[in-house]
């Protein structure tokens, strides 16, 4: 049975826990307004890039002069893991979650006799990463010091992978992040980045009639490389308002935990004061009665 | 008068402007054209430059550093890589755009690079040039 004092110290301790969970809560809630807001500002961009390629893709289809953005290089055999994940801990499973879809990815495909390779955003996940894979691991990037992603962070990244590909590193990238359905639902995705993917047919339609300049097959050139960079960002955008979201209610079960455990020890401190009340009135009465 | 059509500024962040306008002048990479209402559907990569808006209330002018412009029967949507009014830009910056050409220029390897850069050089003084007036 722990002393009072113990059970005071203790209920002290967790309520200074309790304040700053909820403290860490609220300025969570304030950051994934804010990260939500730059989401949707970056839809339409993202959305319209979307409608040309497919439209572009759509007449260009099939042709052997297709870029290799596009094509792909043929091949199937070196894989780039492209895993964004966040830089600080303490929102509940966001980060394994990643991760874990990353790693069975590339597990499956090592199982297959396919080489990978790892490209971590984010330090978290190349924590947990290079644990598993320490070779495969070929950099990490760390957007900590930033406060707003933006455009150009994104854009970097997407250079390197471009490099990558232009050395011939690697045939096929697949992305890794966080889609933010809702502050309670975050879903771990990957997206094929490269060969790119093109929405299909239903794009198909609006293609007649368009006039190029420069060239149909320019344009594509140009703006492949643009899209790697663009669905990167998205990436980015979708990441930090989940990761917010993901830490808000990580945030609040701690804070109820520990509004919980308050009461338990409280309850329990009272009941240890009164016992040690009643046990000193016993040792007076009784005392008085032996007299 | 001309005839007000729907246009639109998209970045990469957001979008900066959607609004009805009369008339606007976009720098092609194949050189500036200008839209009208009911102009051909086109599809054209940009080239660093100022875009020129006219609207009823006056003429607005945006450096743009590349992206594309789609014109559709729908109206004009520009995709801008980076887009900044003309009179927020300041000459530092615009030096400093200049110098990471010049930079390029000097580290590309292969003459196709290189001519690219010289391009993007090029194009930039150019803007550089068209503001100091």
């Amino acid at each position: 049975m722990p002393s009072l004092k113990t059970l005071r110290n203790r209920i002290a301790s967790v309520k200074a826990t309790q304040k700053i969970t909820k403290a860490m809560q609220m300025v969570a809630a304030s950051k994934l307004r804010r990260a939500q807001v730059a989401a949707e500002a970056a839809r339409p961009y993202a959305v319209r890039m979307g409608a040309v390629l497919s439209n572009l893709a759509s007449t260009l289809g099939g042709a052997d002069g297709a870029p290799a953005l596009l094509a792909g290089t043929g091949k199937d055999q070196v894989h780039l893991l492209l895993v964004c994940t966040a830089d600080r801990g303490l929102c509940g499973a966001f980060n394994s979650s990643i991760a874990r879809l990353a790693r069975d990815h590339a597990q499956r495909l090592m199982a297959d006799g396919k080489e990978v390779k790892i490209l971590c955003v984010g330090k978290k996940g190349y924590d947990i990463l290079r644990r598993l894979f320490p070779r495969q691991i070929l950099d990490v990037f760390e957007l900590r010091s930033i406060k707003q992603i933006g455009f150009v962070n994104a854009d970097e990244i997407g250079q390197r992978v471009l490099s990558l590909y232009a050395d011939g590193q690697f045939d096929v990238c697949t992305l890794f992040f966080a889609e933010f359905k809702s502050v309670i639902t975050q879903v771990p995705t990957a997206r094929r980045l490269i060969p790119a993917e093109v929405g299909g047919e239903a794009a198909a339609a609006g293609g007649a009639g368009y006039e190029y300049e420069p060239g149909e097959e320019a344009i594509l050139a140009d703006l492949l490389p643009r899209n790697v960079s663009v669905q990167i960002f998205r990436a980015l955008l979708e990441n930090v308002a989940s990761e917010q979201g993901a830490k808000m209610s990580a945030m609040d079960n701690a804070t109820r935990n520990a509004g919980e455990m308050i009461r338990r020890y409280t309850l329990q401190y009272n009941r240890s004061r009164q016992a040690q009340i009643t046990k000193e009135l016993i040792e007076i009465i009784s005392g008085a009665e032996a007299l | 008068m001309a005839e007000p059509f729907q246009f639109e500024l998209v970045s990469p962040e957001k979008l900066l402007m959607s609004d009805v306008v009369d008339q606007v002048v976009v720098p092609g990479s194949e050189g500036y054209f200008t839209v009208l209402k009911g102009h051909a559907p086109t599809m054209s990569t940009m080239r660093p430059g100022v875009l020129e808006v006219n609207q009823s209330g006056g003429t607005l002018r945006i450096f743009v550093r590349g992206g594309f412009a789609d014109v559709t029967p729908a109206g004009l949507t520009v995709l801008a890589e980076q887009a900044v009014p003309v009179e927020d830009i300041d000459d530092q910056l615009l030096a400093g755009e200049v110098k990471n050409a010049e930079e390029d220029v000097a580290d590309a390897k292969d003459p196709e690079r290189k001519a690219a850069a010289e391009l993007k050089l090029n194009q930039l003084r150019e803007v550089q040039a068209i503001l100091a007036r």
